[in-house]
């Protein structure tokens, strides 16, 4: 029986509390499910923190949060600093232009003057895979992936999975559809692992320019994981539609044939999303292109879940700040 | 004395079809005498119970960086590299800084290696000015200045008039293009092979049709000119059947392998199972890239049935820093030398390759797709001077930091091989030999 | 180890009664009043004060439950940080009596950051704090204003409360580990 430590609410309780022990967020494919709903369990409470009257509490007094964007990008950093801030952190924020990375410092260097000055937790995003992967193998402190190339954006994929969660229920079975460019988005990929661990059925729509070619005839897992060009048999039974931000640098490699030829044949507007159940929820991960891959209607109509994602976005960084600040091996004798 | 009596090992020379358990009798630096039991008087006895007795290896495609990157390598730490990895004859590629596209940079470049190398190195030159792939060589100066081949190596000819001139010129003169196949519109800045790990990595992915249709193109304009044509580094079953069928027609067509691409698969930069370590490993960067199992078989069978010339290390040091980036931004390469016997051994041990035909392409395979001088490659007697004693069997742990290469980059650190090289004979003397302590 | 029962399921119903009308007594009434329990079994003991309030006062007296954890000066100390639960806090608390409820008060630190939770909720005319058991050994300058029982403890024991609704029985235990 552990000994009895001075905090009152240390007793077991029946079931085993779930443990966050990793050191680093760099995708949703290293997350099992057990780590999924600790995450949910604890967003959840995070989600209340943010409706008190005062929404913050002084829980990671002492950690400081350090964010490193090689990327612009306006929404995800202000959300990770909202969300530090709303625990009480000090909150660090670096761009690629104003730090000594503009006079060639590399990545590795910059990541380790970071912790020396004491970053405990450093948010990075980066415009080239991989880039996460490598900083985390060369500092203690932890790291959260904010988005690496077009390799993965786990938190994204979590307050996606989240949001759907709190409006359909459980998602295994349920029928996911993604629409756009999945070839080159990291929140495709990181969503696409995340739903399989979660048992839901995933089917990818865009051109076939922008659709992965090996990813479904490769593993048994991918079995769940149907890829098509037609967006009339990817949205029938839908239960959630994600439009992917269609990037227009894309056309100009003849990459796509045309902006106006990607609207007809791919746009989540009032005609097309009738296709989907009439229970279907809508999502972008934003900024949104009205009238381009969402019509202005869909985008803010009662389908739409968009601004629950972004209000979501901050209780999920909440609840993995608080994971990794108070993450430790150490445990009582 | 300069007398060596190698005592007992298995002397394997398949360039003259020679197996036999043995003594193997150098006299005055030249292979003399071969057979089961030798008396000598006065020479030097070096026993080899237990190993392979054969010719020193030859590398067809081994990258010096000097000069010009000596950060990278240098041609007196690169070559006593590959001393030590069995090899005594290695082409250097030209994507050096001068570009040796003219007789006097060749000139430069021999001196240099006459001062500071440790082995035969070859100079292979440039087959366009700055490996530019727009306006040629000076080809017939370089021949004479003594280049063994030419080759853009890093870049493909992307022009097939310009590949067609080459050939023709070159061929000429008997002297082979070494071709880089590739059309870099299709392989679009790739950074590993496109297949299911580069898509789930989300990394830009060169399609194996990249490389075959310019094996295709390059084959078709040999035939055209009927000019010898060597296809440098092949990675995928589909190059290896067209090179198949192109020999079986009887063109002047001879092709090399990596032991990189013999040993490992795409999933040496990221595994295969969902989660990210040891993902984007750089030290597994190379180009043409590491690609599926389906090709390393293809590749394997093809050094088996001797449609693959040669085993060529195409050794690319490079300091460690540079590898130490992004996985978009660190650059191309396997630093080889030191593992490349090891990783063909191991194979064969596991059955994997045929030991005759994968000793070959060390041997006699490079020396008749180069075209070189005879005796080399061999174990000739009164011709050869050069002989590599190995260790078939022996297990070691790579380590790359201990590497004597300038270049520690190797996918393999922390492996367990099986073979060593023990001891090398360099023209005529012992130049190398592990400590047994090492 | 040894485990000595000292209270009963009918014995704990009596107390919580006692509690009940202490509360409305110092209250003088049940106008303004509000009863948040500290999650797990806080929380549990705050719902039965209210039922019993009920019963004899015919009113339903709001409850809301506090998961504190966000709020503690131990986290990075102790092991893994427990799991965190919701908070329910139903309504504002500008100018009510809150009445905080937890079975066992101890060092003082889980009441502190209850009243440190609170804060984010308005701003209460007065907060009180009622506790099933008052085992001793502050370390901060915490009173409490309701006591069901005061049992002083040695250091290496411990106070088990037990509530049908959560553990399947209703019962107080005191554990003494060996020394």
């Amino acid at each position: 029986m552990p000994t009895q430590s001075k905090s009152d609410k240390s007793e077991p309780t029946k079931s085993e509390p779930a443990i966050w022990l990793r050191k680093d967020l760099l995708d949703t494919a290293d997350l099992n499910l057990a780590d999924f709903n600790l995450i949910f369990e604890t967003t959840d409470a995070m989600i209340e923190v943010r409706e008190r009257p005062i929404a913050r509490t002084t829980t990671l007094r002492g950690t400081t949060l350090a964010t490193l964007f090689y990327e612009n990008s306006t929404r995800t950093r202000a959300s990770f600093e909202i969300a530090g801030k709303a625990l009480g952190a000090d909150v660090v924020n670096l761009s690629a232009s104003q730090s000594s990375v503009g006079k060639g410092e590399s990545l590795i260097d910059t990541v380790r003057t970071l912790e020396a000055i004491g970053a405990d937790i450093l948010v990075l995003r980066h415009p080239l895979s991989g880039a996460s992967t490598l900083a985390s193998k060369y500092t203690n402190a932890s790291v959260i992936n904010a988005g690496d190339g077009m390799h993965a954006h786990p938190t994204q994929a979590l307050l996606d999975l989240f949001t759907i969660k709190q409006h359909l229920g459980e998602l295994s079975g349920r029928k996911i559809v993604i629409v756009g460019d999945i070839l080159h988005s990291r929140v495709a990929r990181s969503n696409i692992w995340a739903l399989l661990t979660l048992g839901a059925q995933i089917t990818l729509c865009g051109p076939a320019t922008l659709l992965p070619k090996y990813f479904t005839q490769h593993k048994s897992d991918l079995q769940n994981v149907t890829v098509t060009t037609n967006l009339k048999t990817a949205l029938s039974n839908a239960d959630v539609v994600m439009t992917l931000r269609l990037q227009k640098e894309r056309q100009r490699n003849s990459i796509i044939p045309s902006l106006s030829e990607y609207i007809r044949n791919y746009q989540i507007n009032n005609d097309t999303i009738a296709l989907a159940k009439s229970t279907a929820i809508v999502m972008h991960p934003g900024p949104v292109n009205a009238g381009f891959e969402i019509s202005q209607e869909v985008a803010e109509g009662k389908q739409s879940v968009i601004s629950a994602q972004v209000t979501n976005g901050v209780a999920i960084r909440m609840a993995l700040l608080y994971l990794f600040a108070t993450r430790t091996t150490d445990f009582p004798a | 004395m300069n007398n060596i009596l190698i005592r007992g090992g298995r002397i394997f020379d398949p360039g003259n079809q020679l197996d036999l358990y043995g003594d193997l009798l150098m006299v005055n630096g030249f292979v003399s005498e071969i057979s089961q039991h030798i008396e000598a008087k006065n020479a030097q006895i070096i026993p080899a119970e237990g190993c392979i007795v054969t010719a020193g290896f030859i590398d067809l495609h081994c990258h010096l960086r000097e000069p010009g990157f000596e950060q990278k390598g240098t041609i007196a730490s690169e070559t006593k590299a590959a001393l030590e990895s069995g090899f005594t004859t290695i082409c250097s590629m030209p994507n050096t800084d001068p570009t040796p596209d003219n007789a006097s940079a060749l000139q430069g470049l021999k001196e240099k290696i006459l001062s500071d190398s440790h082995i035969r190195v070859l100079p292979v030159a440039a087959t366009t000015q700055g490996r530019a792939g727009l306006i040629l060589s000076e080809i017939s100066e370089l021949v004479a200045a003594g280049c063994v081949a030419f080759s853009d190596d890093g870049n493909p000819i992307e022009s097939g008039l310009i590949m067609r001139r080459a050939l023709e010129t070159a061929g000429s003169l008997g002297i082979p293009i070494a071709e880089h196949s590739d059309d870099p519109s299709l392989s679009n800045n790739g950074v590993m092979n496109e297949g299911y790990i580069s898509e789930r990595l989300g990394l830009i992915g060169q399609p194996s049709a990249a490389e075959t249709s310019a094996v295709a193109r390059n084959i078709e304009i040999c035939a055209l000119t009927k000019a010898p044509l060597h296809l440098m580094h092949l990675t995928s079953a589909r190059s290896l059947e067209l090179v198949a069928d192109a020999k079986a027609a009887g063109l002047p067509i001879t092709c090399e392998v990596t032991p990189s691409h013999l040993y490992l698969t795409e999933d040496a930069v990221g595994g295969d199972n969902l989660v990210n370590e040891p993902a984007y490993d750089t030290a597994a960067k190379i180009n043409p890239p590491l690609r599926s199992e389906a090709d390393r078989q293809a590749l394997l069978a093809g050094v088996n049935a001797g449609i693959i010339d040669a085993i060529a290390t195409d050794h690319a040091p490079h300091a460690s820093e540079e590898k130490l980036q992004e996985f978009s931004k660190a650059p191309f390469g396997i630093s080889c030398l030191e593992t490349a016997l090891a990783t063909i051994t191991t194979l064969t041990n596991r059955g994997e390759l045929d030991f005759e035909a994968a000793l070959k392409a060390l041997t006699a395979g490079p020396a008749a797709a180069f075209r070189l001088q005879e005796g080399l490659g061999k174990l000739t007697p009164n011709l050869s001077k050069d002989v590599t004693i190995f260790d078939a069997n022996e297990q070691w742990i790579v380590d790359a930091h201990q590497f004597t290469s300038m270049g520690k980059n190797s996918p393999l650190h922390g492996y367990e091989l099986t073979g060593r090289v023990k001891k090398v004979i360099y023209d005529g003397i012992l130049s190398w030999s592990r400590e047994s302590t090492t | 180890m040894s485990i000595t029962v000292i209270q009963e399921a009918n014995e704990i119903e009596r107390t919580i009664r006692r509690l009940a009308h202490e509360v409305i007594e110092n209250n003088q009434g049940t106008s303004e009043l509000i009863l948040i329990g500290i999650l797990t079994r806080g929380a549990t003991l705050a719902e039965r004060i209210a039922t019993e309030i009920g019963n004899f006062e015919n009113v339903q007296i709001p409850t809301g439950a506090l998961d504190i954890v966000l709020h503690r000066d131990d986290l990075k100390m102790s092991g893994p940080a427990p799991k965190l639960q919701k908070s329910t806090i139903p309504k504002s608390l500008d100018g009510m009596t809150v009445v905080l409820v937890d079975d066992v008060l101890y060092t003082g630190r889980t009441c502190r950051a209850a009243l440190d939770a609170l804060m984010n909720y308005g701003r209460p005319a007065s907060v009180r704090l009622a506790v099933y058991i008052d085992r001793g050994h502050r370390e901060l300058p915490i009173r409490p204003d309701f006591i069901g029982r005061n049992i002083p403890t040695a250091p290496n024991q411990s106070i088990l409360v037990e509530l049908n609704e959560i553990d399947g029985v209703d019962r107080v235990s005191v554990i003494e580990e060996e020394l």
